[in-house]
């Protein structure tokens, strides 16, 4: 089955400038490709506060196994914040709290007894500004293995050849493994930084406007891997580039004041929105 | 998908020890937390060594508490019976103490005005640095100075009106080195204060035709005043509690005086010959430096405290 | 009814002339106060090398102290320095570092925990400003005399208890006596609340992303910690620990309080052997009435600051390096 699917209406190859939403919508509707999904992520009756303020109301969504999501919405609107529960990085402010549930693959991973680094090794993260540590390529890409593994020294070098390979770097980088992960342009990390997390082989991927510090070839350069990453990894995206969450997602979630507004096939959501907020929102009339 | 699969090396049977890891990271927190817990453990022992033995001097010396904060003499070895009065020591203290922030004070906010409205660059990445190393010459070496420089400068300068006659020791000379070694210090905090001031508030003086001199005063002063008064309380507290220059340069007669040009004794001065000696080891003498040092050691706090306070106020309003 | 706008138009102006006057008369003043900070400080550094090159030479370095300034050295005190600076740092630098990533690095989230972790701050900023000589009664009263119930007392109910040899360095002896190891503790509690906020400073300047990357891993705390924030933070707790060390070397009066006024001509052999540092061997120099010794305190002086600058430099170099690389 072909996963790589450049056939759904929707112009991969445009940079991030170069159409208007509005002509995604103008086009006739696609008929839905019939994709088997499975939820691998189920969030249902999610509340979160920051403090005393709720920041996500009653939030119930199911995300597919092996698909991209893109979560769009205007800023505030609780994307990153519900991004950053699914692997509980949230944790670290000290007043974010959440009530509700969210399981992967059937399990609970909100709640005191979940083990955060099961739950990161399972769930990866990319962040929205490349953030490579200040070591080695060789050592950013071995880091999350070597902490989680007994391995030998060939065996680390596979993980990294593999790793930076599916990220689409080995090429650029083999020369220079050993040099400081700084040295590289800003794309170029951005893409490390997804090696990096997938290293460890996690299952869900999720990505903080992964390319919203990038150049728009970069930009390119970052789509063009997710759409090789997709049917491996369940990956979760949130994007404020509307071409961007067009171009690679299969399903849509649109989220405004810390609400689900919509969720459908990506197709569905730019064509024919269900909700007039939606509609607005792709087009360009708010947000 | 096969590819994928055929590249996969990470196996659950090779992981780490969960156990191991958890075990390791309560070990590491439970050890993080005993070295936190010393601080306050050296906190509650400080008060506590001075307390008791600042009591177990109300118990052996016949003097009792009012008489101890409101005597005038002070004369623990050479009068018969000794005399704790601590005035003169306070007295002392906070002369020297007095005339130091009279130096370090409007010379070290100049000078920080100076440094972050006029410098260059250059000229700030040259001498910020070398205030810094200025900052760290040891108490010593400025006691030395004011033994040898200061106090021979002020006996040239003064003495031959026959006005003021300054002796080899003296609360000015003392004052003089003291205020000298926390002018770094004070300079730069001031200078760390304007420099916390918003660009916006700066330029929007300068952007209304304010001229420097005006900006520095009617904007920036103000709007930093409180990293200024607390350089001024940590200041102050350190030159309350600074003890080899007084020791050496002010003296060892506790006089119960104003005048800067008279030899003065103070706290610290009377702790360092009290315990320097040895003398009559666990006597009446030898407790009264905890009583002093407890009196010392609450002016500090009460500086260090209060700069603390202001300090807070001022991050809040800007950060 | 229309009132007429205010107009500045016919209101007396200030003199700019007089302005500009001000204005360069108040840049004058600020730049005689930085000049005179420096040149009084400069001076004071140039008057003590102009009186202390007499004695120094080779000789000094290595020499005992001696009633005659011209054999006069500070070889006790140089050693004794080394001595209680190495037991200052071995215990001062882990302790600090290890409450500084507590602060930094384990803001517990529940009332109590924080409540604690604000005292335990207050604490630390209160202890910086504690004056070095209440350090100094409490090494005397704690370490020296073990709160007076020992045998320093040679009272009936004295007590003592050793380990080790007089032969070896290893000889640990409580009550500790007037001995270097007590010296080096005290000085250790004196620079504490100096390395932790410095060592404060530089974890809370490593890149929370940094910390979200590795974490987001699956790295536990510590291993975050030891892998990413500390070799990230390491620059900056160098130079604030070399900087504390710095100060360790020059204070004199909790040592003072320590170590008594001795005259020692020998350099410590073990823990518990009596001791003196540089900058009270100095103070006991200046406090001879002949002037020839105040010519060899000069000489001390030269050296200590020299070692002091050594140090200062060192940290300068250490943070100039972290700053190129990023």
């Amino acid at each position: 089955m072909t996963l790589i699917s450049n056939d759904r209406g929707l112009d991969m190859t445009a940079s991030a400038d170069a159409s208007f939403p509005g002509d995604l919508i103008d086009r006739p509707p696609l008929q839905p490709e019939p994709v088997a999904t499975k939820p691998m992520i189920r969030i249902s009756g999610f509340d979160c506060f920051y403090g005393s303020t709720q920041a996500i109301f009653n939030q119930t969504m199911d995300i597919a196994e092996n698909q991209v999501t893109a979560l769009i919405g205007p800023s505030g609107c609780g994307k990153s914040t519900l991004l950053r529960w699914i692997n509980r990085m949230n944790d670290e402010i000290p007043s974010a709290r959440a009530q509700g549930s969210i399981t992967i693959d059937g399990q609970e991973i909100l709640g005191k007894g979940v083990d955060l680094v099961e739950l990161r090794l399972k769930v990866g993260m990319v962040f929205q500004k490349p953030n490579p540590f200040p070591k080695s390529i060789y050592d950013n890409v071995a880091f999350g293995p070597r902490l989680h593994y007994k391995l030998s020294r060939s065996e680390v070098d596979g993980i990294v050849e593999h790793s930076l390979t599916r990220a689409g770097l080995w090429d650029e980088v083999k020369d220079r493994l050993k040099e400081s992960a700084l040295g590289l342009s800003g794309g170029q990390q951005q893409r490390l930084c997804i090696a990096r997390t997938m290293a460890v082989e996690p299952t869900v991927i999720l990505m903080d406007e992964p390319c919203s510090a990038l150049d728009p070839k970069s930009t390119a350069r970052i789509e063009e891997l997710v759409d090789e990453l997709r049917g491996s990894y369940t990956i979760l995206m949130v994007t404020h580039n509307m071409h961007q969450a067009a171009r690679v997602s299969d399903e849509t979630a649109f989220m405004f004041q810390g609400k689900l507004i919509e969720h459908g096939r990506t197709e569905q959501v730019f064509h024919q929105p269900r909700e007039k907020q939606t509609e607005d929102y792709i087009r360009g009339r708010f947000g | 998908m096969t590819q994928l699969q055929a590249g996969r090396i990470l196996i659950p049977e090779r992981r780490r020890s969960v156990v191991k890891r958890d075990l390791s990271e309560l070990v590491i927190r439970v050890a993080l937390t005993a070295c936190g817990a010393m601080t306050v453990v050296c906190t509650t022992l400080i008060i506590y060594v001075l307390a008791s033995n600042g009591l177990k001097f109300f118990g052996i010396a016949d003097v009792s508490p009012w008489k101890f904060f409101t005597g005038t003499e002070w004369a623990p070895l050479l009068a018969t019976p000794p005399k704790f009065g601590v005035l003169p020591l306070v007295m002392g203290t906070l002369l020297v103490a007095v005339i130091a922030m009279c130096v370090a004070l409007p010379l070290g906010l100049l000078a920080a005005i100076w440094l972050s409205e006029y410098a260059s660059p250059r000229a700030r990445a040259i001498v910020k640095p070398t205030l810094e190393l200025l900052a760290g010459i040891p108490t010593v070496v400025l006691g030395f100075f004011a033994l040898m420089v200061i106090t021979p400068v002020l006996q040239g300068a003064f003495n031959w009106t026959g006005f003021i006659e300054f002796d080899a020791f003296s609360a000015m000379s003392a004052g003089l080195a003291v205020g000298f070694l926390c002018l770094p210090t004070v300079c730069s905090l001031c200078e760390d204060a304007l420099r916390m001031v918003p660009d916006a508030l700066r330029q929007g003086s300068l952007g209304l035709g304010a001229s420097r001199f005006e900006t520095a005063v009617r904007v920036l002063i103000p709007a930093a005043l409180s990293g200024i008064v607390s350089a001024f309380l940590l200041a102050m507290a350190r030159a309350v509690g600074e003890t080899m220059i007084v020791a050496i340069a002010a003296g060892s007669m506790a006089v119960f005086t104003a005048d800067p040009s008279s030899q003065v004794q103070t706290i610290t001065g009377h702790m360092v010959s009290m315990f320097l000696g040895d003398v009559s080891n666990f006597g009446v003498e030898y407790y009264s430096s905890y009583a002093v040092g407890a009196l010392l050691f609450l002016m500090t706090l009460t500086m260090t405290f209060a700069g603390h306070l202001v300090r807070k106020r001022y991050r809040q309003a800007y950060e | 009814m229309k009132t007429a706008a205010p107009s500045l138009k016919n209101a007396p102006r200030r003199s700019n002339l007089g302005r500009q006057r001000t204005e360069q008369a108040f840049k004058a003043v600020c730049l005689v106060a930085l000049v005179v900070t420096f040149g009084v400080l400069l001076t004071l550094l140039a008057s003590v090398a102009w009186m202390g090159v007499k004695y120094l030479d080779f000789g000094f370095l290595t020499g005992l102290p001696s009633r005659h300034p011209e054999k006069a050295g500070v070889m006790p005190a140089l050693m004794g320095t080394l001595w209680a600076c190495l037991i200052c740092a071995l215990t001062a630098i882990p302790i600090g570092v290890a409450t500084a990533v507590l602060l930094e690095e384990y803001r517990p989230k529940n009332s109590l925990g924080r409540w604690l972790m604000d005292v335990l701050q207050l604490n630390i900023t209160n202890l910086a400003g504690v004056p070095s000589i209440v350090y100094g009664v409490l090494g005397l009263t704690v370490f020296v005399y073990v709160f007076q119930t020992a045998a320093t007392a040679s009272g009936p109910d004295a007590w003592s208890l050793s380990i080790g040899s007089p032969s070896g360095w290893f000889y640990l002896q409580l009550p500790m006596g007037r001995s270097v190891l007590a010296g080096g503790l005290t000085l250790a509690l004196v620079i504490m609340p100096v390395i932790i906020t410095a060592a404060s400073e530089a974890i809370r300047a490593v890149p929370s992303s940094l910390k979200q990357a590795s974490l987001a891993l699956g790295a536990t705390r510590w291993q975050t910690i030891r892998r990413v924030v500390l070799p990230k933070a390491l620059p900056g707790i160098a130079t604030g620990s070399i900087l504390a060390m710095s100060r360790a070397i020059g204070e004199a009066a909790p040592v003072l309080m320590i170590s008594g006024a001795v005259f020692l001509t020998f350099a410590p052999r073990n823990l518990m052997d009596k001791f003196t540092v540089m900058p009270l061997q100095i103070y006991s120099w200046v406090g001879k009435p002949q002037e020839e010794f105040h010519q060899v305190a000069a000489t001390g002086i030269v050296v200590l600051l020299a070692v002091l600058l050594l140090f200062n430099g060192t940290a300068v170099l250490i943070r100039q390096r972290a700053q190129r690389m990023g």
